[in-house]
């Protein structure tokens, strides 16, 4: 109960995030640049279609009277209309918000899946040459920019070895939409297309890996730092004088406990990986949510880029609530103390 | 006088010692120390610091690295390592600007939010949340979007964000000092708040803050040439390490010196920092800073 009244709380302050997170992009469109009417149409404009399009868009009415309608729309998931597709912001988001929640989880998946034995690994030979190599490794994708190594990749597997396709979600010969989730990997396994799945991975590869060595690196680095936190502990001193296997040790008693901290940073960083994927889908050419963003930034798409920033937002804000979850399973304790360890 | 009849060492030398017997941070401190005067020497120290405008010798286009030309020549000739030292400058002015705005605003906000409490602490630390939620440099390419794009505008928008991380930082140690006897006895003796707040409670987040703006350089570094390499920084002709990264990239891979150079002379600045930031880390002790 007290876990519910947790996530309850945290659900709230999240709303409120979100509430926030409006005003800073409401500040950004409409109050920054001056004039948003003049903006759309360009300088060839005349002063007649400038004062319509300022009439037609409310940009007369008073500052909170323009916030309030925005926040209306905001509400029913209206972002008004891209000056860039002539169509709804929602509607153009909707369509390429899949692709990037698919580069989004397999990157997670893969941080989380190297990173975590990573980390047990440099724990378990601290000051070893396992320790040294993961440490050497997290520095090294901690300093490394994205957009660099996305390139590295690309020249690697794509030209020097020529294994991997470096552009795109699927081949230009395959047409697949079935859909569904949006989600290639999922309607191609619904669909039972064994052929389309293994394009989709094959394409999915790269821009993986590109965006998630920086998580990776992280996940290795916080997941040591943890189990050696752990193993200091009474308890876990006990089970090695009770003579409890090294590896129920670790893996039993140990790894638990020293899963918390890097789901936490996970969730806190979730901002720079969405960030680095507006990089990473520019390189890749990702059908992505990413690549419409940059699109509408250069061409001053004003409600395509509020959307955008908007819906990254709340992207961050529903992966933490997640993760708020996540713990409380991982960590009993929060289930009864009802607050992050 | 100790026993052997010699001083002991002072504070400074003792850190100083321990400083040295850390490789990672002495690696750290050279690479930071090279960069940082090479950048400020550039005209100086670069073979061609002619090149670093708008010309062209088109005789000398896509050369390879050699001896003449250390990393080789763009795609109208010019001198590829030039023109990356002189990119150093940009980067380490990102880094300089950015931190010189946001931590200042950073640690004050975070103190008064771990010292006051309450209504300050939520407010603060609500806001903080926001900024959080957003990330840097989506926040910057909205900005230079609605704006143009220039150096200063992405400056600005990534100091917007920036400031959140040090004020969280400077809250969780206030929020432990808060209740330490030292600044319960200047409580007592009736110290003003500016007092325990600048006097009592900073020194002793000196060490922090000092490993997280050296971590933090490489990573606005980083930001920055994210930003450059999408075409949102500083506007050429101006050598900025990701513009030479994005317009060499159109050259891969062939002329492959024209983008990858540039690439690991950000990462050797970044990593300069990150390395320093660790070895400090270790030096002060500071375990919980990232």
């Amino acid at each position: 109960m007290e876990f519910l009244a947790f996530l309850l709380r945290r659900l709230g302050w999240s709303l409120l995030v979100l509430l926030g997170l409006s005003v800073v992009i409401f500040t950004i469109a409409r109050v920054v640049p001056g004039d948003p009417a003049r903006m759309a149409l360009g300088p060839t404009a005349s002063a007649d279609q400038v004062a319509s399009l300022q009439e037609s868009l409310g940009l007369n009415d008073p500052m909170f009277q323009q916030y309030a309608t925005f926040l209306h729309g905001l509400a029913r998931g209206d972002l008004g209309r891209s000056l860039l597709t002539e169509q709804s912001v929602t509607a153009d988001i909707a369509k390429t918000f899949p692709a990037t929640l698919e580069l989004v989880i397999c990157t997670i998946l893969l941080a989380f899946a190297l990173g975590v034995p990573l980390g047990v690994a440099a724990a378990r030979w601290k000051d070893r040459w396992p320790d040294n190599l993961v440490r050497a490794l997290a520095i090294g994708s901690a300093v490394m920019p994205t957009f660099f190594l996305a390139l590295l990749l690309q020249i690697l597997a794509g030209y020097v070895l020529n294994v991997l396709p470096t552009t795109g979600r699927l081949p230009g010969g395959i047409d697949f939409d079935a859909g569904w989730t949006g989600l290639v990997l999922v309607d191609s396994l619904i669909a039972g297309r064994g052929d389309v799945f293994l394009e989709a991975v094959r394409h999915l590869f790269l821009p993986t890996i590109a965006l998630a060595a920086a998580t990776m690196g992280q996940i290795a680095r916080i997941t040591r730092a943890s189990m050696i936190d752990v193993s200091r502990q009474d308890y876990i001193e006990a089970a090695r004088a009770f003579g409890v296997p090294d590896r129920l040790r670790m893996f039993k008693y140990m790894l638990r406990p020293a899963f918390v901290p890097p789901l936490t940073i996970t969730g806190l960083e979730f901002a720079s990986l969405i960030g680095n994927a507006f990089v990473v889908e520019l390189i890749f050419s990702w059908p992505g949510m990413a690549s419409y963003g940059i699109r509408a930034i250069v061409q001053k798409d004003l409600n395509a880029i509020m959307g955008v920033v908007m819906v990254s937002g709340v992207f961050f804000v529903v992966v933490n609530l997640m993760i708020d979850l996540l713990v409380g399973v991982v960590d009993p304790r929060v289930r009864i103390r009802g607050s992050r360890a | 006088m100790s026993v052997s009849g010699q001083k002991p060492l002072s504070n400074a030398w003792q850190n100083w010692w321990r400083f040295s017997r850390n490789p990672t941070a002495v690696v750290g401190a050279i690479i930071v120390i090279t960069s940082v005067t090479l950048a400020l020497l550039a005209p100086y120290v670069t073979p061609f610091p002619e090149h670093v405008g708008a010309v062209v010798d088109f005789a000398n286009r896509h050369q390879a690295p050699s001896a003449v030309h250390w990393f080789g020549t763009d795609n109208v000739g010019r001198d590829i390592f030039s023109r990356a030292i002189f990119g150093l400058r940009v980067s380490l002015l990102l880094a300089v600007v950015v931190l010189g705005l946001a931590i200042p605003v950073g640690v004050v906000l975070g103190l008064l939010a771990g010292y006051f409490g309450g209504w300050v602490e939520i407010v603060i630390m609500r806001v903080t949340d926001i900024a959080l939620a957003i990330p840097p440099l989506v926040m910057a390419l909205a900005v230079a979007a609605v704006l143009t794009p220039s150096l200063t505008n992405s400056m600005l928008a990534i100091a917007l964000l920036w400031w959140t991380w040090h004020t969280r930082l400077i809250y969780s140690i206030t929020r432990q000092l808060r209740s330490q006897e030292f600044v319960e006895a200047a409580e007592t003796l009736g110290a003003s708040r500016a007092h325990i707040l600048f006097r009592e409670i900073l020194p002793n987040c000196v060490s922090a803050i000092a490993v997280k703006t050296s971590l933090d350089a490489g990573f606005v570094i980083l930001i920055g040439a994210a930003l450059s390499f999408l075409g949102l920084g500083i506007q050429p002709p101006t050598p900025d390490l990701g513009t030479m990264v994005a317009s060499g990239a159109s050259f891969l891979p062939d002329y492959w010196w024209e983008s990858v150079l540039p690439g690991c002379a950000i990462l050797f600045v970044a990593m300069g920092f990150n390395l320093l930031g660790d070895g400090l880390r270790d030096l002060f002790d500071v375990e919980d800073v990232r």
